[in-house]
């Protein structure tokens, strides 16, 4: 298995044998194309070695491995059900994480408790594994509130919709944890779209500058919306990390133990004073790009059949299964949880209240103002001049 | 293709097109513009027929699509550009209120940005967060750009039109809740001046108001309050900055009331702006305060609360009671 990171103490592996040679025409160098990234288990459940990252999984129990996968099997129904109650109108949009369980849930795992998130929004896995309760990250979906979770209730922020201005937000967090002399870390998500955000090149000069306590976990799911990759960058999105000067590394974001290996390392990094690291999972959105997209009218059916071989979910499932362990009995226990998680959210997303009419005059304000005071007295009497006609 | 029954998105793709092909200069750029044709489909089938050369997917950088459009602006070319909703306008709002805006008077003149920025913008359609809103009034504050919203089919075509052949730099929102109304587009049309505001519906007892999204809404009223035997006149505003104040004083005079309509906040708002004009002009034969309906100071909410945010015929109905109530 070969690794590229531009980390100055890593040994330089094989350097891929793509040629773009009698390609004159567009001499598009595609990023997908590159072959190097950080593996420990292959598609095939094989569990390979890799010298510089095995360490961080060496320790790891038969229990912990189910662990991982539950998570991941649970991430999945959660998404289905979700994107199923869209379907049924319960939901106004979803934005499905299908194929990126590994990513997500490899490097939720990595994370202390006192570590920070700063999501986009469609880090469903990431905040299961924080221990938010997923029914809490609907409403957004549903139209009932703007987010809806106290932040600081699991160290994992609000997701955030417009692209990549999270990233500073992380950086800023991290630079104060530095202030503070604490030794947590800040994980910051975005998608290889928002990577051509100017905030996410400002938050990387931030972080290089002030050496800030942070990981960047990029999700190359090869898609923003209808752009492949190829229209946002023309060398691998983890190389643009040397420029700034911090490592950058890219890890097959549908191996869940490479995740978790990898992003332990870059917070370790980020723990011990070492800076910034970005991390590139290569993933797969394998849906749409939210509920209102449609992906053939850009994409074939072959690619998504590739990337279905590389489930991250069947290839955990084979290494359990080959390495004994985990039995029929855990198999058949986590699908009942797992319909009895559908269930609970199918319920949970029925019974939520739309939101009182006055919430939109909450919170506008922490200490409060003038003109919503007067527009809130005024809308109330506006109702009340209905109910005085129902009334009559 | 001369008149034509089409749909208000239709109307722009079919605008642009023709731009497209008459002028090797305009250029589409934004975010799925290409193959997907956009979010919103507006864009379809340009660059199948037009190449990635002039109908370009852009990387997912605002700031980079303005400042880039800027660019080749300078460089003789005419970019149409789209922001794909109303909230992702704002990491390119310092490219579009420091340079786009002011290169024309800092160049003395010598330099002309014809750029057109295409914002999809406004409520009721259940998005969620940063999906709906309604930041018209901060661009038309700004010096140096034209700030214009069609409310129809027929307009949206001729205004993309005009807005493309400007050598001023044009903000072009479109009522993404309107992109699937139909209208009647006369495509060999002459059209009246891109800033001038439209009679759509004749009255006597008060004026509303409106451009965009809002142009159907008051329409609406005005019927409501006709089985009322009250007779509203209403006016499409059509351009925000420059506005037609002329118009609307036309009308005032007329009618002796007025009623201004939009989405956005009220505070600050651009009706905030034609109701201090109106008030100044025809304070003599203003019969009521000029009333606004609009957005609340609150941040857009939630969709299952929006149809309490935006105006709507109950609000502007009872705005109208309350004008003629003087
Ligand atoms: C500033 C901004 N511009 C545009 C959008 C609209 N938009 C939402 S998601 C998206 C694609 C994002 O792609 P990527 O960053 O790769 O993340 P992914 O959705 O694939 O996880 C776009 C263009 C936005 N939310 N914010």
């Amino acid at each position: 298995m070969t690794v590229e990171s531009t980390a100055p103490r890593k040994p330089r592996r094989s350097a891929g044998t793509k040629s773009t040679a009698g390609k004159r025409t567009t001499a598009r160098k595609s990023p997908h194309a590159e072959p190097e990234l950080v593996q420990l288990l292959t598609p095939e459940g094989e569990r390979v070695e890799n010298a510089e990252y095995d360490k961080y999984v060496a320790g790891i129990t038969p229990e912990e491995l189910r662990g991982l996968y539950r998570d991941m099997v649970l991430t999945r129904r959660f998404d289905a059900e979700a994107t199923s109650l869209q379907r049924q109108g319960e939901l106004g949009l979803w934005a499905s994480l299908l194929g990126q369980e590994a990513a997500q849930i490899g490097s939720g795992r990595a994370l202390r408790d006192d570590d920070y998130v700063f999501p986009t929004y469609r880090e469903h896995g990431v905040a299961w594994c924080r221990g938010v309760d997923p029914t809490n990250l609907l409403g957004m979906f549903r139209g009932v509130n703007n987010g809806g979770w106290d932040p600081n209730g699991n160290n994992f922020h609000l997701y955030t919709i417009v692209i990549g201005s999270q990233t500073l937000h992380a950086t800023g967090y991290a630079m104060g944890i530095a202030k503070d002399g604490a030794d947590s870390a800040v994980i910051a998500y975005f998608g290889d779209g928002a990577s051509s955000q100017g905030d996410v090149a400002e938050s990387f000069t931030f972080s290089a500058v002030y050496n800030a306590p942070v990981v960047f976990f990029c999700q190359n799911n090869q898609w923003a919306i209808s752009e492949p990759t190829e229209k946002q960058t023309r060398v691998p999105l983890y190389q643009r990390a040397q420029g700034f000067g911090f490592p950058g590394v890219r890890v097959d974001g549908n191996d869940v133990l490479a995740s978790l290996a990898v992003t332990k390392w870059a917070l370790e990094r980020a723990r011990s004073g070492e800076g910034p690291t970005l991390v590139e999972a290569y993933t797969y959105r394998m849906g749409a790009h939210t509920t209102s997209d449609d992906p053939t009218r850009y994409r074939g059916d072959e690619e998504r059949l590739a990337w279905e071989a590389k489930d991250p979910i069947l290839r955990l499932r084979r290494y359990l299964e080959a390495s004994n362990h985990a039995d029929e009995g855990f198999f058949a226990e986590l699908e009942a949880e797992s319909e009895a998680l559908g269930r609970r959210v199918r319920e949970a997303v029925r019974a939520m209240p739309d939101p009182d009419h006055f919430a939109m005059f909450e919170n506008v304000y922490a200490d409060g103002h003038a003109l919503v005071d007067e527009e809130r007295a005024q809308f109330a009497a506006y109702q009340a001049s209905f109910a005085d006609v129902e009334g009559a | 293709m001369a008149a034509e029954k089409m749909a208000l998105a239709k109307a722009i793709n079919e605008s642009l097109r023709s731009a497209l092909e008459a002028d090797p200069k305009v250029l589409v750029m934004g975010e799925d513009v290409g193959k997907l044709g956009g979010v919103f489909r507006v864009t379809d089938g340009l660059q199948k027929d037009f190449g990635e050369s002039r109908v370009i997917d852009t990387p997912l950088a605002e700031s980079g699509i303005v400042g880039t459009a800027i660019g080749l602006a300078l460089r003789g070319y005419r970019p149409v550009v789209e922001i794909q909703f109303d909230g992702f306008v704002f990491p390119a709002y310092d490219q579009i209120v420091t340079q786009l805006a002011k290169m024309h008077a800092r160049s003395l003149g010598k330099v002309k940005l014809p750029v057109v920025v295409r914002i999809p913008y406004g409520g009721g359609i259940g998005a969620v967060e940063h999906h709906s809103e309604s930041p018209e009034a901060l661009f038309a504050h700004v010096s140096g750009l034209k700030v214009v919203s069609p409310s129809n089919a027929s307009d949206a075509y001729w205004m993309m039109q005009q807005a493309i052949q400007s050598d001023d730099p044009v903000i072009f929102f479109e009522p993404k809740r309107r992109y699937w109304d139909k209208a009647e587009v006369n495509t060999e049309a002459i059209p009246g001046p891109l800033h001038k505001a439209r009679v759509v519906r004749e009255g006597t007892d008060l004026t509303l108001a409106a451009y965009g999204p809002m142009v159907k809404l008051c329409q609406e009223v005005a019927d409501a309050a006709a089985e009322e035997g009250k007779s509203l006149e209403v006016l499409d505003l059509r351009s925000v900055s420059p506005l037609d104040f002329d118009s609307i004083q036309t009308s005032v005079e007329k009618t002796r009331r007025l009623v201004v309509v939009h989405e956005a906040p009220v505070f600050f708002g651009s009706g905030a702006e034609i109701a201090a004009r109106i008030t100044e002009r025809c304070f003599y034969h203003l019969e009521a305060p000029v009333l606004r309906v609009g957005g609340y100071h609150a941040p857009y909410p939630p969709a299952r609360l929006e149809e309490e945010y935006l105006p709507g015929l109950d609000r502007v109905l009872d705005a109208v009671d309350r004008a003629l109530a003087y």
